[in-house]
């Protein structure tokens, strides 16, 4: 291995307490997670899949052992310093999209722009580009309730690019989005991981799981299995909306 | 987050619960609003009381000679003479504290010009008393201390006076007038000092030397003084003090064993303004109290409305902290919320009582008198409310764990 991985977990336990029992929701886990790669983390509920998640997006601390991210330690930062990766180095994608209501896609995407500190014009800049980059440059000033939930997710992902962080993390991501638009996604997520983005993924779904080159599957806070393949290509984009979406652009 | 991003997300949330927004709000309007219309209306009355005190004169005490007893029924103050010049001189020239002292000998007489006649008040004084009163000239000059020693028929006009014998806007200065058939050379007239607070004509009056106002107008006397001494105290601190110096040294100079009561009465006018003021002083009180009520309701208030809305926007605020916000920058977010809340309150509450401090100006005919001050401390008073009330929710917005607050239904 030349380069070290951008993602490396050694031997990390997280118990929590829940008045007097105490719950072990990862027993030790050992991951790399290498540059671009996609990866897909599987299980049931209560397999640890989440906590897991939970601790690659420094939500959360591990309650023994190390947690490496692009190089650095952060299993024992505090508050401040972990809020600061989060907006660096990490962008979230969540089941439910997450957007703020009444506030425009453009708005959306600026939001972690606004905790890094950038300048109103660098920020309308980025999150333009962000959202074009997903295919939604002309609707920037749509509120989320105008759009379809494919739409959404797909804002929800430019607001995850919108800092260049290093990971993606993708919670569920098309859970609540039919067939088409979860191809549509997936194959989103797939040129990310070409352009050297990483992208870790929880699903529950292995038609979803398919799309990504490597599969670890979690059961009783264990990583039970871990397989690297060729993913199958994502290739969905229906005549009707790509054209209306190339239509739109300038 | 910059301080300005931080008030527009502020007041965008704000904003998308107008309604909500502004019946939180209501409690300070009120609250800020009564202040400020009843200050203003307060303080109106209060300048104009000072102003109608402040014409009778400055640090002003008067001192009235004796009462007699005939038979059981007493005489009221004035009654009977008691003081002398000799009381007069050693006023003026033994307590430190008095500035002037002046005479007031008072006549009613007809007076007469060349084609008017007017009844008025006669006034025999010194030109101390000009100070006294702060009493400015309006054209030509006041009579002098030479004036007073040779008894010159020479003679001072009040406006009114001014008015009624020569026509409006008139330079009396050089006429002749008769007072009791004796020609007075008018040398001066003094500027407009208005109406009393009990209504009486300030400027009804004609001023003599009193020498010459006790040869020619109303004499006879001899050693005692026919009228009243004025005494203007150095400054209003010493006014009391004189007060009391001044009843002391007429004690002593009218041999009054200890324990029987004076044979003159000495009013202080600072103390019939502040009695007089008592009033104000107690609304504003009770005013304050008012408003102290009203902030702290407005106050819980937004802190409600700010619990409710934390609540209400859970999933945001786990929105924010995984996309980077630092429990600094929510609590900030939401305080800031509960600021521009309670200012904005303040600021309508100041617009609203200014009205209707301007309404009932000009639909009652009071003074009304707006003091900037006050403007600012209600509005930076409500701002403390603000922050004061919207730190818990804020907090407790910050403490929120990401995890936790990202799966909140």
């Amino acid at each position: 291995m030349d380069q070290a991985p951008l993602i490396r977990l050694e031997d990390v336990t997280k118990t929590y307490r829940m008045g007097d029992v105490e719950v072990h929701a990862l027993r030790g886990v050992s991951l790399s997670v290498e540059l671009g790669e996609f990866t897909a983390v599987m299980g049931a509920s209560g397999s640890g899949k989440s906590t897991l998640m939970n601790i690659l997006g420094c939500l959360d601390r591990p309650t023994t052992g190390r947690y490496l991210l692009d190089g650095q330690e952060v299993s024992h930062l505090g508050t401040e310093a972990l809020a600061g990766i989060r907006n660096r180095t990490i962008g979230f994608v969540f089941q439910s999209f997450n957007l703020l209501p009444r506030t425009s896609a453009l708005e959306n995407v600026e939001l972690p722009l606004l905790y890094a500190g950038a300048g109103a014009v660098d920020r309308h800049a980025r999150a333009a580009a962000s959202l074009a980059q997903v295919g939604l440059a002309d609707r920037a000033d749509h509120f989320p309730n105008q759009m379809s939930g494919g739409q959404q997710q797909r804002v929800a992902i430019a607001r995850a690019l919108v800092t260049r962080p290093r990971v993606i993390l993708a919670d569920e991501p098309t859970g609540n989005l039919d067939s088409r638009t979860s191809v549509e996604v997936m194959a989103l997520f797939q040129e990310l991981g070409r352009s050297g983005i990483t992208v870790v993924l929880v699903t529950h779904e292995p038609d979803i799981a398919q799309y990504a080159s490597r599969v670890v599957t979690m059961r009783d806070g264990r990583v039970r299995s871990d397989v690297r393949r060729a993913a199958r290509r994502a290739e969905p984009l229906p005549p009707g909306e790509a054209a209306a979406a190339e239509e739109a652009l300038p | 987050m910059s301080w300005f991003q931080t008030l527009r997300v502020a007041l965008r949330a704000l904003l998308r619960n107008k309604m909500r927004s502004f019946l939180t709000t209501l409690g300070i309007v009120i609250g800020v609003s009564a202040v400020i219309a009843m200050v203003a209306i307060g303080d109106g009355a209060k300048a104009r009381v000072e102003a109608q005190f402040s014409a009778m004169g400055s640090n002003l005490l008067m001192v009235l000679p004796g009462t007699t007893t005939a038979g059981g029924a007493h005489g009221g103050f004035g009654s009977m003479p008691t003081l002398t010049w000799d009381d007069l001189r050693a006023i003026q020239t033994e307590i430190p504290t008095v500035r002037y002292a002046a005479p007031s000998l008072r006549a009613t007489a007809q007076v007469l010009s060349e084609d008017q006649n007017w009844t008025t008040t006669v006034i025999g004084t010194t030109p101390d008393y000009f100070d006294i009163r702060s009493w400015p000239i309006a054209a030509g000059s006041l009579f002098t201390s030479v004036d007073v020693d040779g008894a010159t028929k020479v003679a001072v006009l009040g406006q009114t006076v001014v008015d009624k014998l020569f026509g409006p806007n008139a330079n009396p200065v050089g006429q002749v007038i008769r007072v009791k058939n004796v020609p007075f050379t008018v040398v001066g007239s003094l500027s407009k000092k208005g109406q009393s607070q009990w209504g009486m004509d300030f400027d009804d009056c004609v001023i003599v030397p009193v020498s010459t106002f006790r040869q020619k107008i109303q004499g006879g006397l001899g050693n005692y003084l026919g009228g009243i001494i004025m005494v203007s105290a150095t400054g209003p601190s010493t006014v009391s003090r004189t007060e009391s110096l001044v009843r002391g040294l007429l004690r002593d100079r009218h041999r009054l064993p200890p324990g029987t009561d004076d044979d003159f009465s000495i009013r202080n006018l600072a103390e019939i303004a502040s009695a007089s003021q008592e009033g104000t002083r107690t609304l504003t009180t009770l005013l304050a109290a008012i408003a102290a009520v009203s902030l702290l309701v407005g106050g819980i208030g937004i802190m409600n409305i700010m619990l409710v809305s934390v609540t209400e926007r859970t999933r945001e605020i786990g929105l924010r902290m995984a996309v980077g916000a630092k429990p600094g920058d929510i609590r900030l977010q939401f305080l800031v919320e509960a600021l521009a809340l309670a200012v904005a309150g303040g600021l309508i509450g100041v617009g609203l009582g200014l009205g209707a401090a301007r309404w009932m100006a000009s639909s009652f005919g009071w003074q009304v008198l707006y003091r900037p001050d006050v403007i600012f401390i209600a509005v930076g008073f409500s701002g403390l409310v603000g922050v004061g009330f919207g730190f818990y929710p804020a907090h407790r917005a910050s403490r929120l764990d990401p995890i936790t607050a990202l799966r909140f239904e």
